[in-house]
């Protein structure tokens, strides 16, 4: 298990869940979990996913993703679990 | 499982509120480069550095991409040179040398600053820390990313003024011979009692020798994060104030925790410490003068000011230790001058005086920092200055340190620029009053007792 955060955060558009859940899905990153909230007016959706299975490293894959929300118009970040873990959880 | 909430916070802490890993400090022991032939010894701490070092930067980097939190700075920290030169250098020059290397070899490896460039004379100088000491002008003008200290003085051996007096005339030469960039010279030369062995922050960061032959000390940040987190619990009470202080302070420790381990594991370096200082940036909102506006004087340096601050570094600490598995370093706020917008505004608006910044040094880490005073400052003065810092390190059990630039050329009411992560600062007065006949005596001022405390 090698677990990744996502985070999409922009203007609520259609498809934008559709266009990452494809990119993953041909990368053959599996999605655990996903939830999503409006912070002050913004889209902030997470997505938990497992990178084991995933041929692409993280900086190829986080570097694509980035591409990727250019192109919808949001802004779409990696970040491994640790960060959050080690913040929240003691 | 995490959720969405505890993520956005944390990713606002980061992308709104500056919060960053100030520092991974790689700390190098270079006793086992010693020779007694200059370029043998040059040569071997050249290769010694370069070959522990060479990954540091990358790592970092890679660390920073898959967190995705800054690491701002990559930092190296050696013996203190006057052990490591001592057997190889006959002059000053030939310690210049040295420095020169360390500049070359960190340069190199793309680390933005080598501290280490140091004595430790708290109670006697030997020839080698003498040289070093007299070669620290040329050293620090000639080279661009090394960083000097000198521990003067310890709360176990007193103060020893003989060093201290040399220091007053050093800090004036380095400004000299670094006129032409606003004596910038000074900016890297710091000036400790009870100095640190494991301290990750420059400039007066070095590798101590009670430590391992190489260790990942990092430096955490914040202020950023402590001045949102108080604008929230605005007119509470001191108690809910503190607790709020308490617990960002934990969360930002456990990302500088997440971080050393990670490098440690990466480098195959050992984990030292995590040094738990609130660190300033020039940055809006990266300012600890602004958490004490936040807590609720007008400025730094109004009546209260002290107190603030001494609770603010308090609590700080509190959290941050449960936080991490080791603390050390500093550890606490940091109230440099130059560095911090909220204390230029102060000391603009009339609030800040020299003074009043001498006496929140006895509540917090470190003490009189970036500071600039006119460049026609005596020698005596500024060794005046550096005894009182070094008194209330010694008296009080805590670190304290000097790092004042006397801007040759400039007078109160200019401003200088240091650019940077320096920053820039408006020149302040000092006490035109002498201390010539106190500093001149020579000698030591002896430890004081531990009991009798008032």
């Amino acid at each position: 298990m090698n677990k990744t955060i996502i985070t999409v955060v922009g203007k609520d558009t259609v498809g934008i869940i559709a266009k990452v859940c494809t990119y993953l899905a041909g990368e053959s990153i599996n999605i655990l979990d996903i939830s999503q909230t409006i912070v002050s007016g913004y889209f902030n959706m997470m997505m938990v996913v497992d990178m084991a299975g995933a041929a692409k490293d993280f900086n190829t894959v986080a570097d694509d993703l980035e591409a990727l929300g250019k192109e919808i118009g949001v802004v779409i970040k990696c970040q491994r679990e640790e960060i959050f873990d080690s913040m929240h959880r003691i | 499982m995490i959720n969405v909430k505890e993520v956005v916070e944390t990713n606002e802490m980061i992308e709104k509120e500056n919060l960053d890993v100030r520092t991974i400090t790689l700390g190098i022991s270079l006793l086992d480069c010693i020779s007694s032939d200059l370029d043998q010894l040059c040569k071997n701490i050249y290769d010694k550095i370069y070959d522990t070092a060479k990954d540091l930067v990358s790592t970092g980097n890679q660390i920073s991409r898959e967190f995705g939190i800054p690491i701002v700075n990559k930092r190296i920290s050696v013996t203190p040179i006057a052990l490591v030169g001592g057997a190889a250098c006959k002059s000053p020059s030939d310690f210049v040398q040295i420095a020169r290397t360390l500049d070359s070899v960190a340069k190199k490896v793309g680390v933005n600053f080598i501290g280490g460039y140091s004595a430790l004379v708290s109670k006697g100088m030997t020839e080698a820390d003498r040289l070093l000491i007299e070669s620290i002008p040329e050293a620090l003008a000639t080279t661009d990313v090394v960083c000097s200290s000198i521990n003067v003085g310890s709360t176990k051996t007193g103060i020893n003024m003989d060093a201290v007096r040399l220091m007053g005339t050093i800090v004036k030469k380095t400004a000299e011979a670094t006129k032409e960039n606003d004596s910038l010279g000074c900016a890297k030369l710091v000036i400790f009692c009870n100095a640190p062995d494991d301290n990750p922050f420059m400039a007066g960061a070095f590798h101590g020798v009670t430590e391992s032959d190489k260790i990942i000390n990092v430096g955490v940040s914040g202020p950023g994060v402590v001045k949102t987190a108080l604008e929230s619990v605005r007119g509470e009470n001191f108690e809910v104030l503190c607790e709020t202080i308490k617990k960002t302070a934990f969360k930002v420790t456990r990302v500088g925790q997440l971080v050393a381990q990670e490098a440690s594991k990466r480098l195959g370096v050992p984990f030292g410490i995590i040094d738990l200082s609130l660190a300033p940036t020039p940055a809006i909102g990266d300012s600890v003068a602004d958490i004490l506006h936040e807590i609720g004087v007008e400025h730094a340096g109004a009546p209260g000011t002290t107190a603030a601050l001494a609770l603010l570094n308090d609590q700080v600490k509190k959290g941050g230790v449960m936080a991490s598995s080791y603390v050390g370093g500093l550890s606490g706020a940091f109230i440099p001058v130059s560095e911090d917008q909220g204390m230029i505004n102060a000391v603009n608006a009339g609030c800040l005086t020299l003074e009043k910044l001498e006496a929140m040094t006895c509540v917090c880490s470190v003490g009189l920092d970036m500071i600039a005073v006119p460049g026609d400052t005596k020698d005596t003065t500024i060794a005046g200055i550096i005894a009182d810092e070094m008194a209330i390190g010694m008296i009080n059990q805590k670190t304290t340190a000097v790092r004042l630039i006397p801007v040759i050329g400039k007078g109160v009411g200019e401003t200088v620029e240091f650019g940077g992560l320096l920053g820039y600062a408006p020149i302040m007065p000092v006490n035109q009053f002498s201390c010539d006949n106190f500093v001149n005596r020579g000698g030591r001022i002896p430890a004081p007792v531990h009991s009798f405390k008032n």
